[in-house]
């Protein structure tokens, strides 16, 4: 008798009943997060500038929420890469490789808005800082994983290898993390330091807040309608096979 | 089974050096030091600076050219299936791999880096803690090598793929290697003896050398 943890996953694997539950969530999650989105950059606009970064610090509403949420689609990457692996759930492979863009256009957007934030609180537009270094490097897995999707052709040995490759990024994130703080207690000039998150005021902390569930309800709207879409493409490609339609002969994996 | 073991492992370290990939490594090695001073100048004792740092960055992209033919040619030519029906355990078999790579690639590597080190006027005393530690480390590349390999394994044209893979796994093993090996203690930032430095970064190699087996198998089971 299987045991009611794995009855609960096989039931909700199964990619009919998710895109019956995808039909009725997605346009709402949409129309939230773009609700929160514009409500969070109102709020952003309105409060106070700093005393002393002055108005630069209301790129701190879109990087911060920004880099926890890189942080979370990885996170979401390797919970859904092994649900794939050990219960053998082909979802699994498709939620992770839904996030994957997701996750590295965030990636993206820290690393950028941090650039433009360093500019004027550094007077340059990049610094070898722990924290920006660190996710630099988790842009780089994003990278790789990516690239493992479009590398390789047959869809179950591509979803295989991008899973393994997922769970040993994981690992690797917090050991990167550790080793580019130690490195930088090494090499950092004590200037950079000074600019150390600050505690902050609730001026600051509720257009923060806002924004940051603005991003991770964009983040599962955007997830949904990638993993509604790759659905639809696995099952056209599986009618074309079926058929033999010679139009779709020799097209890649995705 | 352990005669097994031995003899992929031979078997593995015979390829290597019939392949002549070892002479593109070191080749590789040369040509980069010997590029390096035509960009950042001659001044020997920038040169001294940064020495150990560029040797080890060196080192490690010579190793990312070599690692594409851990797995490629077997599954090519078709002897991986054999080695799958083999009384060992795939893993193990991995692991043989990983230490033929380690055995033929890393240790002539290191056996050159004094000539190298000639060309960027290293402090001669300092070459034994330099080839300690790559070579304390060189389990580790060559084991999360393979877990990238692995992954990459039935990509057609593979290009700098691999590469990119292993970067993010090879960043925490270049700042400690590299750092430690400029004598930075581990503690204080202060230089001091390497013998903290040697012993974790041999422990993270044994740890390496446990879990990447197991990562590649479960890719290359896929394969």
């Amino acid at each position: 008798m299987q045991s009611t943890g794995s009855d609960w996953i096989h039931y909700l694997a199964n990619p009919h009943r998710f895109m019956r539950l995808a039909a009725v969530v997605t346009w709402p999650l949409w129309g939230v997060a773009l609700a929160l989105m514009i409500w969070g950059l109102i709020l952003g606009f309105a409060a106070p500038p700093d005393y002393q970064q002055g108005e630069t610090v209301r790129i701190m509403f879109v990087h911060v929420p920004a880099a926890w949420m890189s942080l979370f689609a990885y996170t979401f990457i390797f919970v859904a890469s092994v649900v794939a692996l050990v219960f053998r759930h082909s979802l699994g492979h498709v939620a992770a490789r839904a996030a994957a863009p997701v996750g590295a256009v965030f990636a993206l957007t820290t690393l950028v808005t941090g650039a433009l934030w360093g500019q004027p609180m550094w007077g340059t537009w990049w610094v070898w800082d722990a924290r920006l270094t660190s996710v630099l490097v988790l842009f780089l897995i994003y990278l790789g994983y990516i690239a493992i999707w479009r590398a390789i052709d047959a869809p179950d040995v591509a979803a295989r290898a991008a899973s393994v490759l997922a769970i040993v990024g994981f690992i690797n994130v917090p050991i990167v993390k550790f080793s580019v703080d130690w490195w930088n207690t090494l090499h950092q000039p004590a200037s950079v330091s000074r600019f150390a998150r600050p505690a902050l005021h609730s001026d600051f902390l509720i257009p923060l807040l806002v924004m940051c569930v603005a991003f991770m309800v964009l983040f599962c709207a955007l997830v949904f309608t990638r993993m509604q879409s790759e659905i639809w493409a696995q099952r056209s490609r599986r009618l074309d096979e079926e058929t033999g339609s010679p139009a779709h002969q020799g097209r890649s994996n995705g | 089974m352990i005669r097994a073991f031995y003899a992929v492992l031979e078997l593995d370290i015979r390829q290597i050096w019939r392949e002549g990939s070892v002479s593109l490594v070191i080749a590789f090695i040369f040509l980069a030091l010997t590029l390096v001073p035509f960009g950042i100048g001659p001044e020997l004792a920038l040169l001294r600076r940064l020495a150990p740092g560029l040797i080890w960055v060196i080192v490690v992209l010579a190793l990312m050219l070599s690692l594409d033919r851990l797995f490629q040619g077997d599954v090519d030519d078709g002897s991986f299936d054999q080695l799958r029906m083999s009384v060992l355990p795939l893993e193990l078999v991995i692991l043989a791999k990983i230490l033929a790579h380690y055995c033929a690639v890393i240790i002539p590597m290191v056996a050159v880096l004094p000539l190298a080190g000639i060309l960027m006027n290293v402090d001669l005393q300092a070459m034994p803690r330099l080839m300690s530690m790559i070579l304390a480390a060189g389990p580790a590349l060559c084991a999360l090598g393979a877990v990238a390999a692995s992954v990459s394994v039935s990509v057609r044209r593979p290009g700098l793929l691999t590469a990119l893979i292993v970067m993010p796994l090879y960043v925490p093993v270049l700042i400690f290697g590299a750092n430690l090996s400029m004598g930075v203690d581990m503690m204080n930032g202060q230089t001091s003896a390497l013998d903290l430095g040697l012993f974790v970064m041999l422990l993270f190699s044994g740890a390496t050398l446990i879990l990447a087996p197991v990562a590649s198998a479960t890719a290359l089971r896929g394969v």
